[in-house]
């Protein structure tokens, strides 16, 4: 048997042995397990990335897209009532998987759940699914979401007549159209014909009315008030100066009879802007509420309106388009909690412009200097240790420096050199944070950064072509202008985009130097001199804080937190696309020889 | 030239129009070929640093105006140094150190009153790997020109349509002169750098083994290219190639280790070597 064996299997003992080594040889060529950690590492990294983006993409854009609405009918005893009534009509916001733990209160209770055998204390715990509405009508519930459970809602339907509306206060509207009583009296219920059109045409008169109301209030109102303001300063300056004199008299007249002029120009202003709001308060919408209350609207204060239930895919999509143009286009109301983020874009996009013009200069030089004129020693190497460290640096301190070095000290030298009247009277105009002051503080953030890079840059420009230069009568800097710093622009670039993309997401420093929740006035306008770097800005970073933490119904925030955040992306990622295709430009003139 | 601004290095456009080259008057004085200066470049007991390391040993050459001087020897025996001090390319560099004299057209080159830039700027160099800046052809051949200040377009055109004739490139690229540099052939790059070494009018061309990346026809091109301007320039040349020392030069010299060896011209140098090292390494024994 043992023969008969061995026929079949010649050799086992042999075959084994051959073909345990090629199974080892297969399994572990040298530094197998470190590639696995690589890619593990990578699809870590990975993952965390697109789990990230994909959030802010979905609840970002999501923030847009018309929902449609349920009506939900909840239990009679349901403790989600609302002042008696159990049906509420949102949109879902989300639902959730929910466990309460209920500890007895009283010693009766205390008995009832006590365990029979062992004496213990019991909790009761429940466990449910309960779904988040956004129910809107702030003014009426008194926050924007709330929480059913689930097992509660006895019947669910989407009523193709309910409307959303988007309103100056309080958030938006979630009802059922009644009737329009008009300026003039006369009415309109919602089962007339031409109902909707008629609601729909008084709220685009309205919005454009309200386009001509800003228009006088942030133009020439603002204009007028920024005149005035100076007026009154000086003014007052001159008043504290009791020196007497002629010229004195005559310039105290003067500005009073300016002063006056505007007054009379801003009553004129104002009294048209009262018009055109007394007009939109003319039209009242009467509506009801999912739980039947009643209640009603001036038309001026309903900006957009739709019907959530009944608009098909096309108009959905129309509408997402239009909700994201007025928030970007729009601005901000009712404590930033709606509305537009206009000017936090235009501040993020101008402070960002600011930083990359004052650090790229300066990065540059410095990077040169140090690579190419000064002498390469213990000195320059600490020197550029400590710049790679100064990118270790909080932020938050470079936001102290700035206040005190630009705000402070360079701004009050300013004020105090050029404005003397804002020194005195205590009203500081570039001695008080800014987006100058920002734009340099974090340019300096960004310093090391574009040195760096600049650096390495430089150095990767090939010594024969520098010899070449230098051998065709060319001086060093002749070399560097012309051949070394446009061969390194590339990669300055990508210096340069490092520091916008980490410049336009900072927030900390900036609330040391000149960011506000709200800002009266962008930071260019069309009152001369149209650039006004000393102003307070809006930036989108601290918007996305403000918004979030600071507001007082963080829940409806949220919404808008998302969005504003991928408002922000968005920016930087426009921002870098317009370097890196300059860059690529660039480098397509320099590519490298390819023989 | 005769302003006197040592640090030169760091002027910009110093001296770029004005300065009339004291070679230039030497040369002028000079009758037809044949009776030129013979020792044109002249290094006088002369040696080289760099840092503690001494390269260059108590080196006596002259080399002659309008000819080809070729420098052939072993690697790392010195060739690329001495050429690279004829237009004291090896200033860039920390810690060199010079004995002796070098002299061109009777001038000393390390004369303080000598401006760097503009005897760089009488000295076309071509160096050993070709190195074309990264700008377009036409902006690569006035390279030269344009950081002498000039701006005449009918100058710049004329420069460049002249240089590229004579490196033989001009047929091969005048359709396309304001592409990249970086678009033409490796040979088409070393002769772009030939034209850019000679846009200029100098008086010298360093060559620093020019076709050591080239194929034979390229070389060739080359090799005519040389032949031809010796009619005008003084150049000399480095190379490992016997056979092209032998065809292009008018005198070599051999060096071994930092040391000349043997000077002498290229027909004896090849034939009649005096020294037994030089016959071995021309001869393909040794190095
Ligand atoms: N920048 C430098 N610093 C220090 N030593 C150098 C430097 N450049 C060259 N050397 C040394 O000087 C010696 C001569 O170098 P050189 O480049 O002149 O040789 P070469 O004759 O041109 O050689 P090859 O034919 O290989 O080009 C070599 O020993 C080299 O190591
Ligand atoms: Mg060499």
């Amino acid at each position: 048997m043992a023969d008969a064996e061995k026929e079949i299997f010649p050799c086992p003992m042999k075959r084994m042995k051959g073909n345990e080594n090629s199974v080892r040889n297969v399994k572990t060529p040298p530094g197998e397990a470190g590639v696995w950690f690589a890619s593990m590492g990578l699809a870590l990294g990975l993952s965390m990335v697109v789990l990230l983006f994909g959030l802010i993409f979905v609840r970002g854009f999501g923030f847009f897209w018309p929902v449609p609405v349920m009506q939900i009918e909840l239990q009679d005893d349901s403790e989600a009532a609302f002042r008696g009534a159990t049906t509420f009509a949102g949109a879902l916001a989300k639902t959730q998987q929910r466990t309460d733990r209920i500890v007895s209160e009283s010693v009766e209770e205390f008995e009832r759940d006590q365990d029979e055998e062992s004496g213990a204390l019991a909790t009761i715990v429940d466990t449910y699914t309960e779904i988040q509405l956004f129910v809107g009508n702030r003014d009426f519930y008194g926050q924007s979401f709330r929480y059913f459970r689930e097992d509660e809602i006895q019947s669910t339907t989407f009523p193709s007549d309910i409307v959303r509306a988007e309103r100056r206060i309080e958030g938006d509207g979630i009802f059922y159209p009644q009737r329009i009583r008009q300026v003039d009296g006369s009415e309109i219920t919602v089962d007339e014909d031409g109902f909707e059109e008629t609601m729909a045409r008084l709220v685009r008169e309205a919005r454009a009315r309200r386009a001509e109301i800003n228009r006088i209030d942030r133009r020439e109102i603002g204009a007028i008030n920024l005149e005035i303001n100076d007026i009154h300063l000086e003014l007052r300056y001159l008043q504290r100066h009791a020196d007497e004199g002629e010229a004195r008299e005559r310039r105290i007249a003067a500005l009073e009879e300016r002063a006056e002029r505007l007054r009379e120009s801003f009553a004129i202003l104002e009294q048209r802007a009262d018009e055109l709001r007394q007009l939109n308060r003319g039209n009242t919408l009467f509506f009801q509420r999912a739980d039947g209350s009643e209640g009603q609207m001036a038309i001026g204060d309903l900006y957009r309106f739709h019907y959530p239930n009944r608009i098909g895919i096309f108009d959905r999509v129309v509408l997402f388009g239009i909700h994201f143009w007025d928030f970007v286009s729009g601005y901000p109301r009712d404590a930033n909690m709606e509305g537009g983020i206009f000017p936090a874009i235009f501040g993020t996009l101008v402070m960002t412009l600011i930083m990359s013009i004052a650090v790229t200069p300066f990065g540059v030089i410095a990077a040169i200097y140090l690579r190419e004129y000064a002498r390469q020693g213990p000195l320059v190497r600490s020197v550029r240790i400590a710049v790679n460290n100064l990118a270790g640096v909080p932020s938050i301190v470079y936001g102290v420096f700035g206040l005190g070095f630009f705000v402070y000290f360079v701004g009050g030298s300013i004020d105090a050199l050029f404005y003397p009247m804002s020194t005195e009277m205590n009203v500081p105009t570039f001695g008080t944070g800014g987006i100058l002051w920002a734009g340099l503080t974090l340019a300096l953030l960004n310093l090391p950064v574009v040195i760096v890079a600049t650096e390495e840059a430089i150095t990767a420009v090939p010594r024969g072509v520098r010899e070449g230069s230098l051998a065709c009568g060319a001086s060093k800097w002749q070399t560097m202008q012309r051949l070394v710093i446009p061969a390194s622009a590339p990669g300055i670039l990508t210096g340069m985009i490092l520091a916008m993309a980490r410049g336009a997401g900072e927030v900390a420093p900036l609330m040391l130097v000149g960011v506000v929740a709200l800002a009266p006035n962008l930071p260019v306008d069309t009152n001369f001199p149209f650039v006004h770097l000393e102003r307070k800005f809006m930036h989108l970073g601290f918007h996305i804080y403000d918004v979030g933490f600071q507001s007082p119904d963080s829940e409806a925030a949220i919404p808008t937190v998302f969005a504003t955040t991928l408002i922000l992306i968005m920016l930087i990622v426009a921002l870098n696309l317009t370097a890196i295709l300059i860059r690529n430009h660039l480098r397509k003139r320099h590519k490298a020889s390819a023989f | 030239m005769d302003t006197s601004n040592d640090n030169s290095e760091r002027s910009p456009d110093a001296g770029g129009e004005v300065s009339q080259p004291r070679m230039q008057v030497e040369r002028q004085a000079l009758g037809e070929r044949g009776t030129y200066r013979q020792d044109y470049i002249s290094f006088l007991n002369y040696s080289f640093f760099y840092g503690p390391a001494q390269v260059l040993y108590d080196i006596e050459l002259a080399m002659p105006d309008r000819q080809v001087t070729a420098l052939i020897g072993p690697s790392g025996c010195g060739k690329s140094t001495l050429l690279r001090n004829i237009n004291r390319m090896n200033d860039l560099i920390d810690g060199v150190r010079h004995e002796g004299e070098l002299l061109i057209g009777g001038e000393s080159v390390y004369d303080p009153h000598l401006e760097v830039i503009s005897l760089r700027k009488q000295i076309g160099m071509v160096f050993q790997k070709s190195n074309p800046f990264p700008k377009s052809i036409y902006e690569n051949v006035i390279y030269g020109l344009r950081v002498a200040g000039r701006k005449k377009k009918s100058v710049l055109d004329e420069a460049v349509e002249r240089s590229l004739r004579r490196s033989a490139l001009w047929d091969e690229v005048k359709d396309r002169l304001h592409e990249s540099a970086f678009s033409l052939s490796g040979g088409q790059m070393q002769r772009l750098c030939i034209a850019r070494a000679i846009a200029n009018d100098p008086e010298i061309i360093l060559m620093d083994e020019p076709c050591s990346a080239l194929d034979p026809v390229a070389t060739g091109k080359i090799e005519d290219l040389i032949h031809e301007l010796k009619e005008n320039y003084t150049i000399v040349i480095v190379t490992h190639n016997m056979q092209q020392a032998a065809r292009v030069s008018d005198r070599t010299a051999f060096f071994y280790l930092g040391k000349l060896v043997e000077y002498g011209e290229t027909q004896q140098i090849f034939m009649n070597p005096a020294n037994s090292q030089t016959e071995a390494y021309v001869s393909g024994r040794f190095g």
